[in-house]
């Protein structure tokens, strides 16, 4: 097992630049997350950590060795494709054993190596059943057992999960959680579902448009992000954001906004231009009768214990989640005002959040 | 009213139906092929009768005048000869002959068959590694270098005769195994790379890259992992690749005489020997017709799709 470091990475394909000069560290036998929408260059990072695509200019540290223009076979490194890509022409447990094979252990470790693994992945039911009989969930550990048994330095995973049916998407991130804790090896994993990253990550990345826009622990993630993009992308539904016309000063502890007034954190630098964001987490806002922001009530979901009610207002659509037993009927006269000061201010030019009591 | 079954399934009588039309099909395009086989087992005169003989006494007659040379003998020699050793000099010396020595049919088929396998195995092998870097690499001027290798089949191959006659006796390559073997290779392999480069591109580079990332080289992931999933593109090329270098006839004609003579030439010149041997051609025929039926039978599971089903979830 070993530590993974990027340094100044960048891939293009021919005008395309997929990946943004990034760095990142990825610490021994960490759970580690990229997440980002689709085409952010998430997967391209990995595969060049996994050396299925070179860099085109940058480092990557396997450990303590420079591997950035090795081939895949020489890296020993794990990969679990989105699609599994298990071997249709080979039963489970030569599937399981190919890997090793090639590594030209004795055929007695490979088979206790192979059952070892089939174990811990409760497969060794199915070890001579074909692939094409399994089920997805079964398959998606077949693909983990021969990612397994090499016992590599690091476990990259290319949205595993992606094809698998709801339920067993819930089951198997319970799985991966507890194999990870179980062996605790180094593992990357790629998702642009943020829930997935929340549920599994000691550390999440979340990129967009080839670059790194922050690298933190969930709940930093989730609480100080550090650009509008990351707020917006991570939460369900994502972060409001209403227009500020007006600069922020340092030390500046409200904001006017359409007559209201929002307390905020007391802010620690001063924003660069005079337009900016102010950013509040649906579940920061509740309805109020006297007090808030003027809206209709433009849409309903109910979620069983929550519920997301959508208001119009002079400064958009605002979602509110709320507790079950709020009312609110459609196209209704509301008034939205914040629980509390859990505000960001992002700066208008640079998208960036201003450091403040509450993020620094 | 059924419920049991499914509107989309055909019903029983359309499929007996279906049946039908498929038997009467076989049976008519059978008839002449049938016909052949009959004859290589009728004696000379049988084969000639008329109205023609559908019950007949079979004969091994055809065989052994394909596999021998025989002259004609007077009476008197005959009889001073010893008594026939085996069967088939009984056989030829009822029709007052003598058997002189075994005929060229045995070597020119298994020139046959050597240029057949050599150059089907060389097209799809060939074939199989252009198809794949075609499939899989960035290669410059791809679709130029694809149409390319496609307009080589634009012309009938005997328009260029000349030239590769000529080139042929330059190089030392006419009347060789070896020379036949690259002609033939040579008008399969665009055939070869066309059809399996449709076939590459369906298996997803996923199933390579596991494998070089589970320790193995390019080159060994192609043969341990691509190579098993083509099967069926790899048995459906190689049986056309099989018909076409056994069934030539021109080139083969015109490049081949005595060393590297394949079947195709060799059989019409049965007929001039002592007028038409028909049951003779029958025989050529017959044993000329099973390689390839043989080769097809034994490739056609793999022609049988669904191994790779549910490997990949698409």
């Amino acid at each position: 097992m070993s530590q993974i470091k990027i340094v100044n990475l960048q891939k293009s394909f021919g005008d395309f630049t997929a990946v943004k000069n990034s760095n990142l560290t990825i610490n021994d036998k960490e759970f580690f997350v990229l997440l980002g929408p689709s085409g952010c260059g998430k997967t391209t990072t990995l595969r060049m950590i996994a050396g299925l695509e070179l860099p085109t200019s940058g480092e990557i540290y396997l450990g303590d060795e420079e591997v950035g223009m090795l081939r895949a076979s020489e890296r020993d490194i794990a990969f679990v494709f989105q699609l599994f890509a298990l071997y249709p022409h080979m039963n489970v447990r030569n599937n399981l054993s190919f890997p090793l094979k090639m590594q030209g252990y004795k055929k007695s470790d490979i088979k206790s190596r192979v059952e070892e693994a089939a174990k811990l992945l409760r497969i060794d039911h199915i070890l001579n059943s074909n692939i094409s009989s399994l089920s997805g969930g079964d398959r998606q550990r077949v693909a983990l057992g021969r990612a397994l048994v090499r016992r590599p330095k690091a476990f990259l995973m290319d949205e595993p999960l992606g094809t698998l049916d709801a339920e067993f998407r819930e089951l198997m991130c319970l799985e991966l959680k507890k194999l990870h804790l179980d062996i605790g090896a180094t593992t990357v994993y790629v998702t642009h579902d943020q829930l997935e990253a929340m549920s599994l990550a000691d550390r999440i990345a979340v990129m967009d448009g080839g670059e790194i826009l922050q690298a933190d622990e969930p709940n930093i993630i989730y609480n100080k992000p550090k650009t509008k993009f990351v707020a917006s992308f991570i939460g369900s539904p994502g972060m409001n954001f209403f227009e500020v016309d007006e600069g922020i000063s340092k030390d500046q502890s409200f904001v006017n906004i359409e007559g209201t007034k929002f307390n905020i954190p007391k802010q620690l630098e001063e924003s660069k231009g005079s337009k900016n964001f102010f950013g509040i987490r649906p579940e920061n806002l509740t309805l109020s009768n006297n007090e808030g922001l003027k809206g209709s009530v433009f849409g309903v979901e109910y979620l069983g214990s929550r519920k997301i009610i959508t208001i119009k207002t002079s400064l958009g659509e605002i979602k509110v989640k709320t507790d079950i037993s709020v009312n609110a009927k459609l196209n209704e006269n509301v008034q939205v005002k914040p629980l509390n000061n859990n505000i960001i201010i992002f700066d208008g030019e640079t998208d960036k959040s201003l450091n403040s009591e509450f993020i620094n | 009213m059924d419920t049991s079954r499914s509107y989309l399934e055909p019903s029983s009588f359309s499929k007996k139906m279906a049946a039908a039309i498929i038997i009467v099909y076989a049976v008519i395009t059978l008839i002449p092929i049938s016909w052949m086989v009959m004859t290589s087992f009728k004696n000379v005169d049988s084969a000639i009768s008329y109205p023609p003989e559908v019950l007949f006494e079979p004969s091994l007659e055809g065989y052994v005048n394909l596999f021998t040379n025989r002259s004609r003998q007077s009476q008197e020699y005959l009889d001073s000869l010893p008594a026939p050793e085996n069967w088939y000099e009984e056989l030829v010396r009822s029709r007052e002959m003598v058997i002189t020595g075994p005929s060229k049919f045995l070597g020119r088929y298994s020139n046959s068959m050597i240029i057949g396998f050599g150059s089907t195995f060389a097209s799809v092998f060939l074939g199989a590694l252009a198809a794949y870097a075609f499939s899989r690499f960035r290669v410059p001027l791809k679709d130029d270098l694809l149409f390319f290798i496609l307009s080589t089949r634009m012309f009938p191959p005997i328009a260029v005769a000349v030239p590769i006659f000529i080139m042929y006796r330059k190089l030392g390559l006419g009347d060789t195994h070896l020379g036949m073997i690259i002609l033939y290779t040579v008008v399969n392999l665009s055939l070869a790379v066309w059809l399996l480069k449709g076939f590459m591109d369906e298996i997803p580079k996923e199933y390579e890259e596991a494998a070089m990332i589970d320790g193995y080289s390019r080159l060994q992931a192609f043969f341990k992992v691509v190579l098993p999933q083509a099967m069926t593109g790899i048995a459906a090329t190689a049986i056309f690749c099989m018909i076409f270098s056994w069934n030539e006839y021109a080139f083969a004609v015109l490049l081949t005489q005595f060393n590297a003579q394949t079947a195709p030439p060799f059989i019409p010149t049965i007929i001039g020997e002592g007028g038409l041997d028909w049951p003779a051609i029958g025989a050529g025929t017959t044993l000329f017709l099973l390689p390839v039926m043989i080769f097809t039978i034994i490739l056609r599971k793999h022609l049988l799709r669904g191994i790779t089903f549910g490997a990949v979830r698409k």
